[in-house]
């Protein structure tokens, strides 16, 4: 499902003059099945404003632009939002706090039975059981246990399995990461790459994290002021340090590295991705004689 | 959910605002008795109440319509009183031959309209121009006495601020939660009652939750910085008796004494004559 914005924006408060706020302003943007999309931006920028217009949790305003998911029209009255919100899965900041049910089985099974009720009992498991592997958790130790006895990583990843258990082909995840240790954080990683193996076809991630979004994101965008202030691949974004400061944003580790390396002389034209930094700088030590 | 508007703290630094929290709440408490002291039908009293918290409003520095605002939260229940009347008083004489509408039901229902108007826009300016936390204060030093016989004035004060500190939050958190329940396919809006009520759940255990955490954050916050209850706490902000609440008060026995003599001037009759 391709994702296109036009003209998008929101106000919060809007018939309060004092109070208006102008959360997303104007923002045009086209997101291809398949990416891997970042977006960034300081806080107060519109970021999670944005994203909770992809499921229609919040919803496209009269003359507010338009928003289009696949063969969903979100600026249409009659847009089905169930079957959307079964199509887009929609992961918080600290999603744990979503959970509920008595045992992690009911936790993960409720979007499964909210969406479609008409599944046999036999497939609901099969799929709680799907999901709850994926997120690599054991299906038979975890199942009957009481979601609030588990460990902080658990439970985040029970309230995931939670969401992709109804096999959302757009995955929106706003600061997943958030409060996970380092080990946590690149456990998390992997698991998004997993999935967008599997059904997942599209993620996007609001994320703080410039080496995350260097390191994984095929494209991002910069939210400023509701606006988009840049938008392409993690090179074009921070290829201008200055005005990525000016956004209020940090570098990530590569570029930052690569920009030192300018200055000495040594110019290193990588994706930014660890991977190919590393590659391209072996690569310029080796035909500069291995006296650098 | 972030919208209501009534009871919020409008900070001008005016000298409504400076006066103290206690006196303002015993004000409020006497323009109240005056409001229900004004006799049935004696719309002179309830003018000279609208007039006293007007000016009150006005030296508050508190915009009208930010006023005005705190009615909409009660507007359904001055509707439906006013309704009640109008349609089922049957005393006094009917507007028209044989008509169902009297002249008694209309005059009471105006008449409790202006009174239930007139009293929340007393309660509003309190908590407009009163911090939550003054509020407290005020609260607790008017409670003072009970300490006499053993209430836990001060505990119940500070349990008062923490709920009225919470409310925010609370509303956020609960946004938050509805929006995570939603994204997974929960349904609010539609279903017979009791379905509803069901719906509820993933969203008030979650709620329950976080709020038993974040009570015991904050008891260990207080006891890591030696909060030992009421016997060897100060005040921060010490509580003092300025001209603005002599004026204060001056200004609202006026109000009880005018009342009380507008009371004999039984406008109605001139009215219709
Ligand atoms: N419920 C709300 N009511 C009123 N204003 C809001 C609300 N939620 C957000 N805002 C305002 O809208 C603007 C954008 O907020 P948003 O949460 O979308 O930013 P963000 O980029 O996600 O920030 P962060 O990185 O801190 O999460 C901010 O100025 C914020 O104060
Ligand atoms: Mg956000």
């Amino acid at each position: 499902m391709q994702i296109v914005a036009k003209d998008l924006t929101y106000i919060y408060s809007e018939k309060s003059k004092s109070l208006a706020v102008r959360a997303v302003d104007g923002v045009t943007l086209t997101i291809d099945e398949g990416e891997f999309f970042g977006i960034v931006g300081r806080t107060g920028s519109g970021k999670s404003t944005f994203v909770q217009h992809l499921n229609g949790l919040i919803k496209v305003g009269k003359d507010k632009g338009s928003l289009k998911i696949g063969e969903f029209d979100l600026t249409d009255k009659d847009c089905d939002f169930m079957a959307l919100r079964s199509k887009v899965g929609m992961v918080f900041q600290y999603p744990e706090a979503q959970l509920f049910a008595e045992t992690v089985f009911d936790d993960v099974a409720f979007g499964l039975k909210n969406f479609y009720p008409e599944l046999s009992p036999e497939e609901t498991t099969e799929r709680v059981k799907t999901a709850l592997t994926l997120v690599g958790l054991n299906y038979e130790e975890v199942k009957e246990k009481s979601p609030f006895e588990l460990s902080g990583g658990q439970k985040r990843r029970v309230a995931i399995a939670g969401v992709i258990v109804t096999r959302p082909e757009v995955l929106v995840l706003d600061e997943p990461a958030a409060g996970l240790d380092p080990v946590g954080k690149r456990d998390f990683i992997r698991l998004l790459k997993e999935l967008h193996k599997t059904f997942v076809k599209t993620i996007i991630i609001v994320s703080h994290d410039m080496n995350l979004v260097s390191e994984n994101c095929s494209r991002a965008v910069v939210f400023d002021k509701g606006k988009i202030a840049l938008s392409g691949t993690p090179k074009e974004i921070f290829s201008d340090a200055k005005k990525v400061a000016e956004l209020g944003l940090d570098l990530p580790v590569t570029a930052k590295l690569t920009n030192d390396l300018k200055d000495k002389g040594i110019i290193i034209d990588s994706d930014l991705t660890t991977d190919d930094f590393i590659q391209k700088y072996l690569r310029a030590v080796k035909d500069k004689g291995g006296a650098l | 959910m972030k919208e209501m508007t009534f009871g919020q703290y409008y900070p001008t630094n005016s000298p409504v605002h400076k006066m103290n929290a206690s006196v303002k709440i015993l004000l409020v408490i006497a323009y109240i008795v005056a409001v229900f002291m004004v006799d049935y039908y004696h719309f002179l009293g309830l003018l000279a109440c609208l007039f006293a918290i007007v000016i009150a409003t006005v030296i508050a520095r508190v915009p009208f319509g930010r006023m005005l605002k705190s009615i909409k939260g009660v507007i359904f229940l001055v509707v439906f009183s006013a309704v009640l009347q109008v349609f089922f008083n049957k005393q006094g004489t009917p507007l028209w031959e044989g008509g169902f509408i009297t002249d008694e039901g209309l005059l009471t229902a105006g008449f409790i309209t202006m009174r239930i108007v007139l009293i929340v826009l007393g309660a509003s300016l309190l908590t407009l121009t009163t911090s939550p936390v003054e509020l407290a204060d005020g609260i607790e030093f008017l409670l003072y006495p009970l300490k006499y016989i053993k209430f836990p004035v001060h505990e119940f004060a500070l349990i008062m601020s923490i709920a009225l500190r919470f409310i925010p939050t609370l509303l956020e958190e609960t946004d938050r939660i509805i929006k995570a329940q939603k994204a997974r396919g929960a349904n609010f809006e539609s279903g017979n009652i009791f379905k509803r009520a069901k719906a509820l759940i993933p969203v008030l255990i979650p709620l329950l939750i976080s709020s038993f955490r974040r009570a015991d954050e904050l008891a260990d916050a207080m006891d890591a910085r030696c909060y030992a209850g009421s016997k060897v706490r100060t005040k921060y902000k010490k509580t003092t008796f300025g001209l603005g609440d002599l004026f204060g008060l001056l200004f609202f026995a006026g109000l009880i004494v005018g009342v009380v003599y507008l009371n004999g001037f039984y406008l109605y009759p001139y009215l219709v004559a």
